[in-house]
């Protein structure tokens, strides 16, 4: 906030981090020949880098991530509005929440994934498994969060606004759902991150498009640079689908104080 | 009033309570923690229906949240994501009183509580006393007949009490406004009130009306300093029997 005071401690960490990333970088050039790992088990940064241009050359590696991006951005979204909704429903009806938590409950510890192969035997290989993968994966961190969200408004805020005679859906827009950001939030950075994990394994059950798909492409060719080029670019995707998240809520809460150094960093 | 406790049985929070606030009078309500003031002031202002008997106000009976009362807690209950402004503009908002009214309202209240300069901020940059002006100025908004007011600045240090305490008085006889306020501060209520009502612990009645014959209403700090001042605090630390009560027996009923 006030400049000098703040902004020297920032500077030397963001110094640290990047002496880290030079240290990295060198150690994985060159950490793997001085050990004597072969290059098929840990191919050092040079090979990779090689592949990635080979890999953008001939083998669509940008159809494969804007494939895999847009499965991520589909599922995300139909995840999290989902999730937002039932939430928002369950938060305001006890009873519904009584009757389907057990349900709900025993979704939410069956692993998610593991619904990937059951999804293509009903859809085949198209992109639609992987989609429905990742709906179900981002669907619970947002609804658990926002129907504690809503569970958990003060009930003094409610009285103050019925004392203004407010009526249940003034009391909604006006308290409940603006109460309920931050946890959605949460919730939502949450779901952008596992929402490549969704994607990811439906990629890798079945399919000949997305990241997923190259994966295992290179995995059966004992092609170890490009397994790793594809491990990057996912995590390149899951990062452009967290930051995504993260500047919307900068802007939507920025009424908030800042609290973290991930949060001014950012 | 009576409430389902957790087991099952019934407590009697308030009975056969019988108090009347004539217009433009402010009434002060003390009594130990838990004897019922707080359900008063629900029954009064309409979000809590008695199990037994009836609230009015205006003549009319309470059957509801009603316009015409306006309550305030100890919490301020501002809403972070909104600036002063908003938040003063929430109750007029509700009743969908048109914008340009509301703006007038609002800034007029911020002028006249010295908040002008913060009215584009949000509740996290001002202080405590600076917060729960923003809430008189919120309940002032809608223009309510009555106020109905808990505790209102029970959480805020010493020094800006007497100030809030001072600011809330002129409003109320500037504007005329009847008000019944809850408080646990005996020099809160002598200097503010035209009566005090004496509570007795649960299920609670009124045991003692006190009727402070001082001038002065519209500046408690003035009153502070009349020697009768102690004359009255010193009869109700006498009817609260504060002397002899022992913590345990205060501290039953937890929130008022």
């Amino acid at each position: 906030m006030n400049g000098a005071s703040r902004s020297s401690p920032i500077s030397t960490g963001t110094v640290a981090s990047l002496i880290l990333l030079v240290l990295f970088l060198a150690a994985w050039q060159w950490g793997p020949g001085l050990l004597g790992v072969p290059s098929f088990i840990v191919p050092p940064l040079s090979m990779v880098g090689s592949e990635f241009v080979h890999a953008w050359q001939f083998d669509h590696l940008l159809l494969h991530t804007g494939v895999t991006i847009a499965e991520v951005l589909a599922g995300f979204v139909l995840g999290s509005l989902l999730g937002a909704s039932i939430g928002y429903l369950l938060g305001m009806s006890p009873t519904a929440e009584l009757a389907l938590s057990p349900y709900i409950l025993a979704l939410q510890i069956a692993p998610k994934v593991a619904f990937a192969p059951l999804f293509i035997l009903w859809m085949g290989f198209t992109v639609y498994p992987k989609i429905l993968v990742a709906i179900l994966i981002v669907f619970f961190p947002v609804m658990v969060n926002v129907l504690t969200a809503v569970r958990t408004v003060d009930p003094d805020l409610i009285n103050l606004a019925r004392a203004f005679k407010a009526t249940r859906a003034q009391i909604f827009w006006k308290i409940e759902f603006p109460t309920s950001m931050p946890p959605m939030f949460a919730g939502l950075r949450i779901g952008a991150t596992l929402a490549v994990v969704g994607v990811v394994v439906g990629e890798l059950v079945g399919g000949n498009v997305g990241l997923g798909y190259l994966l295992t492409f290179g995995e059966g060719q004992a092609n170890t640079p490009l397994v790793f080029v594809s491990i990057i670019m996912l995590t390149v995707v899951g990062s452009i689908a967290y930051f995504a998240v993260i500047l919307v809520e900068r802007h939507v809460l920025h009424y908030l104080p800042q609290r973290t150094a991930m949060d001014r960093n950012i | 009033m009576r409430f389902a406790d957790r087991t099952g049985g019934v407590l009697t929070a308030v009975r056969g309570v019988n108090l009347r606030v004539r217009d433009g009078e402010v009434v002060c309500l003390i009594g130990p923690s838990g004897c019922g003031k707080s359900t008063l002031l629900n029954i009064g202002s309409g979000l809590t229906t008695p199990s037994e008997g009836t609230a009015f106000v205006d003549g009319r009976e309470v059957a509801g949240p009603n316009a015409q009362v306006a309550f305030m807690l100890q919490k301020d209950l501002l809403l972070p994501w909104r600036t002063v402004v908003e938040n003063v503009m929430f109750g007029v908002e509700i009743q969908h009183v048109p914008l340009p009214e509301r703006r007038r309202r609002a800034h007029q209240l911020l002028q006249k509580f010295s908040l002008a300069e913060f009215s584009g901020h949000y509740p996290h940059q001002l202080s405590g006393g600076m917060r729960q002006r923003v809430a008189l100025a919120r309940t002032l908004a809608v223009d309510p007949h009555v106020l109905l007011l808990d505790e209102p600045f029970s959480a805020v240090d010493a020094q800006t009490r007497i100030v809030l305490q001072r600011d809330l008085a002129r409003t109320l006889t500037e504007n005329g406004k009847t008000a019944l306020l809850i408080t646990h501060d005996l020099l809160e209520a002598v200097t503010l009130s035209d009566r005090v009502l004496v509570m007795s612990r649960r299920p609670g009645v009124i045991i003692e009306e006190i009727v402070i014959d001082m001038p002065l209403r519209a500046d408690p700090i003035a009153r502070r300093t009349d020697p009768k001042v102690n004359e009255y605090v010193t009869r109700l630390m006498d009817r609260l029997d504060i002397a002899h009560t022992s913590l345990e027996r205060q501290s039953v009923g937890g929130a008022t």
